[in-house]
């Protein structure tokens, strides 16, 4: 297959495409390169164990490097795997159920004083053995929506992060009842506010317990249902619960009150709305957001996620595999989300002698800071990520990038030196830009030109940095 | 609610026109301006305020009977008299600041501000409060039609918001407002030095005005792009700005500081924006306790504006700028469980600066929900039911601070003639 479909699936699918990377998938078809992204477990998932290692991305901290417990080395490990996974698709999904389930550390650290592992913790890795929510999100990636659904709302950060563990019969909290109606499922119009109010009853109870030393990273905090403080009325919706079409939740016993809760995740996951809003949020993250999503798409979709019992690996391949995604029209049609500009960016320039932390204080000038969103709608997507200050902290990223590389550039570039054009032939290569006119092209190769060109080692130490920088800052590089 | 932002892109962006104006035209531009401008500061306390915890009404039973909690006792707020209802008013105790503006008249409270079936969604809430357009709260912000009224080839500066992210309000047609937040860190970098770094910055700001043909997306990106490079060397002159007193060393101090330093060195910017988030309180509210919730946010509120209107005090700049608080909606009246609040309807705001009437407009709420005739509130009682459509509010300020026409920029007629706090 083409490299430009490999890089649009590759940038899609995951974070871009190192040299290596593309050299590997396009020696697949493109049903077999779909396949190798969809069915990720057959890749070792042994990408944390390079980390300090040489030939990969270095990270940085004061003392021990501590990513279960440390918040800012999490976002650097994080941003490693973006890099240097060989599961792309398991990141990139991750990272949308992250935007989806947008939930922040900081508000879960004000009431857990572990709110670091809580987000982010490898359970294996973890003296307590507590899995941080990102993990949770991880492992599920592409498995059955109903348990995702159902495993974040048990999910310890998210009954701080939504008050959910605050929810009691005597005063009940409408927070998480509200965004899991409003953000995770069926989306806004498609609810009542007495729907609300009914969904705060059925999960009142709905808490976390903890044990032992957690600040000292051996206790654990994990989910609770507290059956003395679960409302044991019945709950009526505006929509269907039951197969039968029942909107009525019956009482039942305080003890076995939990399966309340159970019984509205079921019917938000199996309901149409459900299906047509996840559809069309993940037509305009993976396929395009510069129109509508095309209804018959979305009816595929939406189709299968409901016929297969919310299979997101069906939903997913049915979208890859789709001539919507394929169509040249797709390539860099959606905005780069920094992460998705900043990860791309270091595949595509170089990343020995770079390290992630300065990628995870440039993200959070450019408005993106992983393991906070700023609410639970998660980032303001699509231009919205675009300002003249956000803009100018892409541009430096740049140029911090390019002037890191500034060597490996020049020595990259030296089998490419003998004309600017054959230079800037091979860079346009490694960085794909959104469609441009013949304007930008000449301002690209005046740049080069603008002394006379030799080749030399000096003038690509110069060049070849500088116009990596010039690249990365053009208005084309912030699509994907 | 990402679709309106997305719709407006769709809708927008064909229409964009960009202006790489000339550094003489924009100097010349901030001098016509200088001295005589006006600048309107819109000050966004995202997640919802609480506004009974803000302004209070301190002798109504019910407000201690339904925040066992979380209410003020009597004798810590900072009485500021009461309203045309009759209604006994103080401040949160940590707004100290906030009542020594009162007290100069230079700060006016307009209570009960919202409109009819509030949203408790925090983004169609703000989306609305965004377009002034409960029905359809999509397309342009109200700021951003105002300044497409100003005409096409506007300065890039013409506003100027201290957030990251473009707010709703300030999207409009033919402006892209820059968000600088820093301008110490509102700079050009490069990998290489002297001509090289110089030619890098020039091939930039030349490619940004390479719009290509059929792909207003890309246009768009070029139309950020090339503000930004048109704004380094005069965001740089307010980077030098030392300002008269010290601000608070957080987000809303250094926004602030940075609208001073703008206004200082004449830029010419007639709309910032400026945010303070945590308001979104369902939980350990603390509103009284030393470094609760609440009190923290009331300090950051306190500490934030005082020293911004001693800075412009003591430049003389005061009565060039008026600030306008708002926020997505206000809270329940009762506390929840958690010692918290959740999502409301009205609420309270206010405005302050040197032009500012102030006082107290409109009228606090009854707050004894037992009595189902009550006017002030809705919802079973729960909420508070609004009195003044927050449109005219914004109608005032477009007419009466801006020099704009209210009507157009809001679709209809929201001028209320009782509202004269500008």
């Amino acid at each position: 297959m083409s490299d430009h479909l490999v890089q649009h699936l590759l940038r899609r699918a995951g974070f871009g495409s190192s040299p290596e990377e593309l050299a590997f998938y396009s020696q697949l078809s493109y049903g077999s390169a779909v396949d190798a992204l969809l069915n990720y477990e057959q890749f070792a998932d042994d990408v944390d164990s390079r980390i300090g290692t040489p030939g990969y991305a270095g990270v940085t901290s004061a003392g021990e490097f501590l990513p279960n417990s440390n918040i800012a080395h999490a976002r650097q490990r994080w941003a490693f795997r973006m890099v240097h996974s060989k599961r792309p698709l398991q990141e990139k999904m991750t990272l949308f159920w992250h935007n989806h389930f947008a939930t922040g550390y900081t508000k879960v650290r004000g009431v857990s004083p572990d709110g670091a592992r809580l987000m982010a913790a490898k359970a294996s890795e973890d003296a307590g053995g507590q899995q941080g929510q990102i993990e949770m999100l991880r492992s599920r990636a592409l498995g059955n929506f109903r348990d995702l659904l159902t495993e974040v709302s048990k999910d310890p950060a998210m009954t701080i992060w939504l008050d959910g563990y605050t929810n009691t019969k005597n005063k009940p909290q409408e927070n998480f009842a509200r965004e899991i109606m409003e953000l995770f499922t069926m989306g806004v119009g498609n609810y009542t506010e007495s729907d609300v109010y009914a969904g705060a009853k059925v999960f009142t109870g709905w808490t976390f317990t903890t044990s032992g030393d957690r600040q000292g990273g051996t206790g654990t905090t994990s989910f609770a249902f507290n059956a003395n403080q679960h409302d044991t009325s019945a709950k009526t919706f505006s929509f269907s619960i039951y197969p039968d079409g029942g909107k009525t939740i019956q009482p039942r016993s305080a003890q076995s009150g939990m399966q309340d809760g159970l019984d509205l995740i079921t019917a938000l996951a199996g309901n149409p709305n459900t299906a047509r809003y996840l559809a069309k949020k993940l037509i305009r993250f993976f396929v395009s957001e510069l129109s509508e999503p095309d209804p018959g798409l979305v009816n595929t979709l939406a189709n299968t996620y409901l016929a297969s019992g919310y299979s997101m690996k069906l939903v997913m391949r049915e979208l890859l595999m789709s001539s919507q995604f394929t169509d040249t029209a797709a390539y860099f049609s959606r905005y780069a989300w920094p992460v998705e500009f900043v990860a791309r960016a270091i595949k595509e320039v170089g990343w020995a002698g770079y390290s992630l932390n300065d990628a995870v204080t440039a993200l959070g000038n450019m408005g993106q800071v992983l393991y906070e969103p700023p609410d639970v709608a998660g980032w303001d997507l699509g231009p919205n990520w675009f300002s003249s200050g956000t803009m100018l902290a892409r541009m430096n990223l740049g140029s911090t990038l390019a002037a890191n590389q500034k060597f490996n550039l020049r020595d990259a570039a030296r089998p490419y030196g003998k004309t600017s054009d054959a230079l800037l032939s091979w860079m346009l290569d490694r960085m794909p830009l959104a469609p441009y006119n013949s304007g930008t092209y000449d301002e690209l190769r005046n740049f080069l030109n603008a002394t006379k060109w030799t080749g030399s080692d000096s003038q690509l130490l110069v060049k070849a940095s500088g116009l990596a920088h010039i690249i990365l800052a053009t208005p084309q590089y912030q699509f994907v | 609610m990402k679709l309106s932002r997305r719709a407006f892109m769709q809708g927008g962006v064909a229409a964009f026109t960009y202006s790489f104006a000339a550094p003489s035209f924009l100097c010349r531009l901030a001098e016509a301006q200088g001295q005589t401008s006006r600048s309107l500061v819109v000050l966004d306390l995202t997640g919802g305020n609480d506004s009974l915890s803000m302004l209070i009404p301190y002798n109504d039973s019910y407000y201690y009977s339904r925040r066992p909690t979380l209410a003020v006792p009597a004798g810590n707020v900072l009485q500021i008299g009461s309203d045309a209802s009759g209604v006994q008013l103080g401040l949160h105790p940590r707004l100290t600041g906030i009542k020594d503006i009162f007290n100069q008249g230079r700060l006016a409270f307009i209570q009960r501000t919202g409109y009819e079936n509030s949203s408790r969604s925090h983004f169609m809430g703000t989306d609305i409060w965004s377009t002034a357009n409960p029905a359809n709260a999509q397309g342009n912000g109200w700021l951003g039609r105002y300044l497409d009224s100003l005409g096409a080839s506007q300065d890039p500066l013409v506003a100027w918001n201290t957030f990251q992210q473009t707010p709703h309000s300030l999207q409009a047609n033919t402006v892209g407002v820059p968000s600088i937040s820093d301008p110490a860190r509102y700079a050009f970098n490069s990998p290489n030095t002297g001509s090289d770094a110089a030619l890098e910055r020039t091939t930039t700001q030349n490619i940004a005005s390479h719009i290509p043909v059929g792909q207003p997306h890309v246009a768009f990106v070029c139309g950020v792009a090339g503000d930004a490079m048109a704004t380094l060397d005069r965001v740089a002159t307010v980077a030098t700005y030392s300002p008269t007193v010290s601000y608070p060393t957080n987000g809303l101090g250094s926004a602030l500081k940075a609208v001073a330093g703008a206004m200082n060195k004449g830029i010419g910017t007639k709309v910032f924006w400026v945010q303070l988030g945590g308001f979104d309180t369902h939980s350990n509210q603390q509103v009284v306790q030393n470094n609760g919730a609440y009190m923290n946010l009331m300090a950051a509120l306190n500490d934030g504006l005082l020293a911004f209107y001693n800075d412009l005090s003591n430049q003389g700049l005061l009565s060039q700028a008026l600030i306008l608080q708002f926020s997505e909606f206000g809270r329940r009246v009762s506390e929840n469980g958690s010692g918290g609040t959740d999502h409301g309807a009205a609420s309270t705001l206010f405005v302050l600066g040197g032009g500012v009437r102030g006082g107290v407009y409109g009228t606090a709420a009854n707050l004894n929900m037992s009595d189902s005739a009550n006017p002030t509130l809705e919802n079973n009682g729960n909420d508070l039911k609004f009195e003044t459509d927050f449109r005219s509010v914004y109608a005032r300020v477009i007419d009466n601070w801006l020099g704009g026409d209210s009507v157009a920029a809001l679709g209809a007629d929201y001028r209320k003639s009782s509202l004269t706090f500008v």
